[in-house]
């Protein structure tokens, strides 16, 4: 299980816009790297991340080895209606985790 | 015997033509016009629909300090509703071993158009944030960015 | 690198007229930062130490051993270790040596926990150290001033000016004389450690102070010694009295 960190607000006004921001403990090994013997490490990277609000996915985002480890994503959501977000990440070697949020919408 | 010049003439030819070739250097791409690499990606992007300069905001360090961790805001100017919204952002990059940096999918309920994220960047190089909006057209905003290392490298 | 080597030696060669007092005020590494740098660590939302931090406070409240988790005695954190990195490296009266803060909290493991000590610069370690630093975020720095580390602390100042390397440079001529100036693109800091332990992006992850030091000791080309060893801790004891007033950043973010 990687360390994640969210920000997501608890509560919202119906139509307000919040930010949510998502980090993950992740290596994000490029495939382009040598390690210390000379040889190329192997890609291990995140692929995908996807946001799903109350079972519906609303943003999401495929990375490449380009992404920086311990990838920071930052996006908006309209909060709409009370329930929870769903956060997943998929990624190379079966990595995949799973974080939620609850929000309380007004 | 009386020819006494402020500098001998072949190293004043050189110092000139240095100059000028430093100036060109700088200049000869003016800021913001699309490498052919990043012409090509984008090209490929879009399927060969055209990609107009505008809406895009693509906010990054124009100097940054090392390239392992950059980050990076882009920003695309839409009432993000049903009918009129931003359907994704891709940030593609000149010089790195691969071209795709990051390549979001918006829905309306997204609200507001803005991703950030941090990126790698493996030299100094130019950089693009293409929009796709909801009406089909492909938006741009091409950046320059110089990358330095720190001095100590492990 | 050849290109380095030449413009560092025309620095030098200068560092006579530009040569900084050593009276100069004090700098954080923070202050040469770029604006995004600056964010990313003020941000606890966006500081990638800030994981580290999250996964410490989960060891220091886990069950090592026989019967103990760091919480067992030292409750919270949030009052217990307040001030505590901001003092360290101190005295260890039991082994009468100075230690820092990784030595500490594997004596704790050692002598009172009774399990293993941690690896230097292991996942375990350094979530630990952060979530420990982090209680002192905001402090000034503050060393201990135990009369025993004078002497440790002489030899940790002697060491700083010594000129060491292939490179034949001390650490005083790159970060007294000539901080500020620009090295290979890239502006030369004070070298304080009020940030650590540190999330350098040249690392991709976290590292403690001797981590930082191994990678200088590489950069002019002499050895580094071992980790823990006396130099390294007499080191930390100078360089903690040097950047005394300075505030703990930990986890800081430095390029």
């Amino acid at each position: 299980m990687a360390r994640t960190l969210i920000h997501a607000p608890a509560t919202a006004r119906k139509g307000e816009v919040v930010e949510i921001r998502t980090l993950i403990g992740h290596t994000m090994e490029s495939g382009y790297r040598a390690g210390s013997d000379g040889r190329t490490l192997p890609r291990d990277i995140i692929r995908r991340f996807t946001c799903r609000y109350n079972s519906e996915v609303v943003f999401s985002a495929d990375f490449y080895p380009a992404i920086a480890a311990n990838p920071y994503l930052a996006f908006f959501v309209t909060a709409d209606s009370s329930g929870s977000f769903t956060f997943t990440w998929e990624g190379d070697n079966g990595f995949a985790q799973t974080e939620s949020a609850t929000i309380t919408v007004t | 015997m009386n020819h006494t010049r402020p500098m001998p003439d072949r190293p004043r030819r050189l110092l000139l033509a240095s100059a000028v070739a430093i100036g060109c250097g700088v200049a000869w791409r003016p800021a913001h016009a699309l490498s052919d690499v990043l012409s090509a990606v984008l090209r490929k992007y879009t399927g060969g629909a055209p990609t107009r300069e505008g809406k895009v905001k693509f906010d990054i360090a124009p100097l940054v300090e090392n390239g392992n961790t950059v980050p990076i805001t882009v920003t695309v100017d839409s009432p993000m509703t049903a009918s009129e919204h931003v359907q994704a952002i891709a940030v593609f990059n000149e010089k790195n071993p691969q071209r795709d940096v990051i390549v979001c999918t918006l829905t309306p309920r997204v609200g507001r158009a803005s991703v950030s994220t941090r990126i790698r960047l493996a030299t100094s190089q130019q950089l693009v944030a293409v929009a796709k909006l909801s009406d089909g057209s492909y938006w741009t905003h091409t950046v320059d960015v110089v990358v330095t290392l720190a001095a100590c490298i492990e | 690198m050849i290109s380095r080597v030449a413009t560092l030696a025309w620095l030098l060669a200068s560092a006579g007229a530009l040569a900084q007092t050593t009276g100069e005020a004090r700098r954080s590494g923070f202050d040469t930062m770029s604006p995004a740098l600056r964010a990313m660590q003020r941000d606890d939302q966006q500081n990638p130490g800030m994981l580290w931090v999250a996964d410490g406070e989960v060891l220091w409240n886990k069950i090592f051993g026989i019967s103990f988790s760091c919480a067992s005695c030292h409750r919270d954190a949030r009052k217990s270790m307040r001030g505590v990195a901001a003092r360290y490296p101190d005295w260890d009266p039991i082994d009468k040596k100075p230690v820092d803060l990784t030595q500490r909290i594997n004596l704790c493991r050692t002598r009172h926990q009774l399990v293993l000590p941690l690896p230097p610069e292991s996942e375990e370690m350094l979530s630990l150290e952060a979530y420990v630093a982090y209680q002192s975020r905001g402090m000034s720095l503050a060393p201990s001033t135990a009369t025993e580390l004078e002497a440790p602390r002489a030899r940790g100042r002697r060491l700083y000016e010594q000129r060491i390397g292939q490179l034949n440079l001390s650490c005083s001529l790159c970060h007294d004389q000539l901080a500020g100036h620009v090295l290979a693109g890239a502006t030369i800091p004070q070298g304080h450690v009020n940030g650590y332990p540190t999330y350098r992006l040249e690392w991709q992850g976290l590292g403690t102070l001797q981590r930082r030091i191994r990678n200088c000791l590489s950069g002019v080309r002499a050895e580094p010694p071992p980790f823990d060893s006396d130099e390294m801790i007499e080191l930390e004891l100078y360089l903690a009295q040097r950047g005394a007033g300075l505030p703990v950043e930990a986890p800081a973010v430095r390029p």
